[in-house]
């Protein structure tokens, strides 16, 4: 099963989806054939592609709109807070290489405030898989949702085996720990328990969760988290503005409640581009350095 | 309806406008241009009316110039769509009759107020009724200051390649963006001649003449591959002397005795200079 295969499957069971894209194919390149006019290429025109995927929603029907995740909600983010968002359309926007994902491209194509421009729009909601399985696990129910959803898609490899109990708001638990937790979304989960397994040989508890959905947000899991382990480390691909460290901040203090907490995020800068494993070593982000980052953090607050 | 009958309605929807333009104000010069417009589409072009408004078979009309959404309540109200006691309730808590559209008012399609949006969600509408096979005609009004925002154009290309003969957009060309006369700042003509090159049928119409209208839009070529594009040539403030193309007289909040005289003046009378503030930003 692939990403166009449960798109394809979607529309041929449901008559409402239509799968749009301003002329971003990658991941869904062998739809045109197969699903005719429920397959609609604006052009490269972010703009008039969500405009139009309201207009669509208006007539019932749930456009599932692809872009390349900087553009989609960037170029088109009025387009989105206005037409989309203040009506609650269900139109759902799947950005391409969010995040580290656009590797070598450069700051351009850099996703990396998406999540919180995304989230701040009412009735938005926010799904980061950590990988293709996660993705496909969680697709359908998100695509059939009555919600709009921003989708930062991802197929690389499994990270881990996935728990197949998705549910919109459910953080999963892919290891339990009694010390540090390490709480992540997106492709960052596979070294997050790179850096839980080096952590564990020095004798610490990792607990590791994937966050799933940023919005809703599993509130529980960072009470959880805030509550029972002595270290609370928020791993992203994202500005350390406005994303899961800026969420489990106002978690924590809508609930009254305090927590060591270590961001590991981009902080106030873009990443140096390069294809991804570089990236992720130039930046500090592999397993074995997010796990010296928590190691050094968590001698001090223990 | 005949033109004397279209004329009559007209006129009310002015008045309506010009007691919008007090006690927090409107946009009246944007909204008095595009009255004729709306009286005639809503009367004698597209089938829409509170029985079909949520048959997916009726036409279509969005605002996408919202600021001039008075003259589409005095039009609703004209026509019995909308209750005439809701315009007492303009910019106030209790409903929801604001400066721009929203779907709250019945018969509004969407919200507009940011300008270059609904040409797109109108290809939206559009694609979706060829989908299905319905023969409805989908109508956008757009302001001519509107034409300056890419996204209008970037809607043009798509519309055109996806041949949505079922669309229409309508320039109410009242020759003013907000501030200044449009071919003082950027020039517009020929507009046409845009749309034309944009693969889109297009012709120019006098939108205060009703015949004229009625010509013009019943000879629209739909159904024949390309959208069309109507320029209705109009003037802003239009019926009422005293702002009658005035680049200053966009956004107005009259003091209630100036509105009585603009009313007055509606009706033929002469009347003295007006002395209230000129607001030009909004």
């Amino acid at each position: 099963m692939t990403y166009e295969n449960v798109l394809e499957n979607l529309v041929q069971s449901d008559d409402r989806f239509i799968v749009m894209t301003a002329e971003n194919r990658a991941a869904i390149r062998n739809l045109p054939s197969k699903i005719g006019k429920h397959f609609f290429d604006v052009g490269i025109a972010e703009q008039t592609m969500i405009g139009a995927a309201a207009g669509l929603a208006l007539r019932g029907r749930i456009p599932v709109t692809h872009a390349l995740a900087a553009f989609l909600t960037m170029r088109a983010y009025e387009f989105i807070r206005t037409d989309v968002g203040i009506s609650g359309l269900p139109v759902k926007l799947v950005g391409g290489v969010p995040g580290f994902l656009s590797d070598a491209n450069g700051p351009t194509h850099q996703a990396i405030e998406d999540v919180a421009i995304m989230r701040g729009i009412p009735n938005m909601c926010v799904f980061c898989p950590a990988d293709e399985e996660d993705m496909l696990i969680g697709l359908e129910t998100v695509l059939k949702s009555d919600k709009p959803f921003y989708i930062r898609y991802n197929n690389l490899k499994p990270a881990v085996s996935h728990s197949k109990d998705f549910e919109i708001g459910k953080a999963e638990t892919i290891s339990e720990g009694d010390d540090i937790t390490i709480l992540t979304y997106g492709m960052l989960l596979k070294q997050a328990v790179e850096a839980a397994e080096i952590l564990g040989g020095k004798g610490m508890s990792v607990r590791v969760v994937n966050m799933r959905t940023l919005k809703p947000i599993d509130t529980d899991a960072i009470l959880k988290a805030a509550a029972e382990t002595k270290l609370v480390v928020t791993l992203e691909d994202h500005f350390k503005t406005g994303g899961l460290y800026s969420i489990v901040a106002e978690t924590l203090l809508d609930n009254q409640q305090t927590a060591n907490v270590l961001p590991i995020a981009l902080d106030n800068k873009w990443f140096k581009p390069a294809l991804l494993p570089a990236v992720l070593e130039y930046e500090g982000f592999t397993g074995p350095q997010i796990a010296e980052k928590i190691e050094n953090r968590f001698l001090v607050v223990r | 309806m005949n033109v004397p009958e279209l004329q009559k309605m007209s006129l009310k929807v002015r008045e309506h406008i010009l007691k919008m333009s007090t006690d927090g104000g409107c946009f009246t010069g944007a909204s008095l241009s595009c009255a004729d417009l709306l009286v005639y589409l809503y009367t004698n072009y597209l089938n829409i009316s509170p029985n079909n408004f949520k048959n997916p078979e009726r036409d279509y009309l969005f605002l996408s110039k919202g600021h001039d959404v008075p003259a589409l309540y005095g039009t609703f109200v004209e026509l019995g769509w909308m209750e005439a006691e809701r315009l007492q309730n303009h910019l106030k808590t209790n409903d929801s009759v604001y400066w721009h559209p929203n779907r709250n008012v019945p018969g509004i399609e969407f919200h507009s107020g940011s300008l270059g949006h609904l040409l797109s969600v109108a290809i939206g509408v559009a694609y979706d009724c060829k989908m299905r096979g319905t023969d409805n005609k989908i109508l956008v009004v757009l302001g001519d200051g509107e034409l300056n925002e890419g996204s209008v154009w970037e809607a043009c290309l798509t519309a055109q390649a996806y041949k949505l003969d079922n669309l229409i957009a309508v320039v109410d060309r009242n020759h003013f963006q907000a501030n200044i006369r449009t071919e003082e700042l950027i020039p517009l003509e020929p507009i046409t001649n845009k749309f034309e090159a944009f693969g889109w049928n297009a012709v120019g119409v006098d939108g205060h003449d009703f015949d004229a209208m009625d010509a013009a839009f019943k000879s629209l070529a739909l159904g024949q591959g390309k959208p069309c594009a109507v320029v209705a040539d109009t003037l802003r403030g239009k019926g009422v002397k005293s702002i009658q193309e005035r680049a200053d007289r966009w956004f107005c909040n009259f003091p209630k005795d100036e509105v009585e005289m603009l009313l007055r003046e509606l009706h033929g009378e002469t009347i003295d200079e007006l002395k209230s503030e000129v607001l030009i930003v909004r």
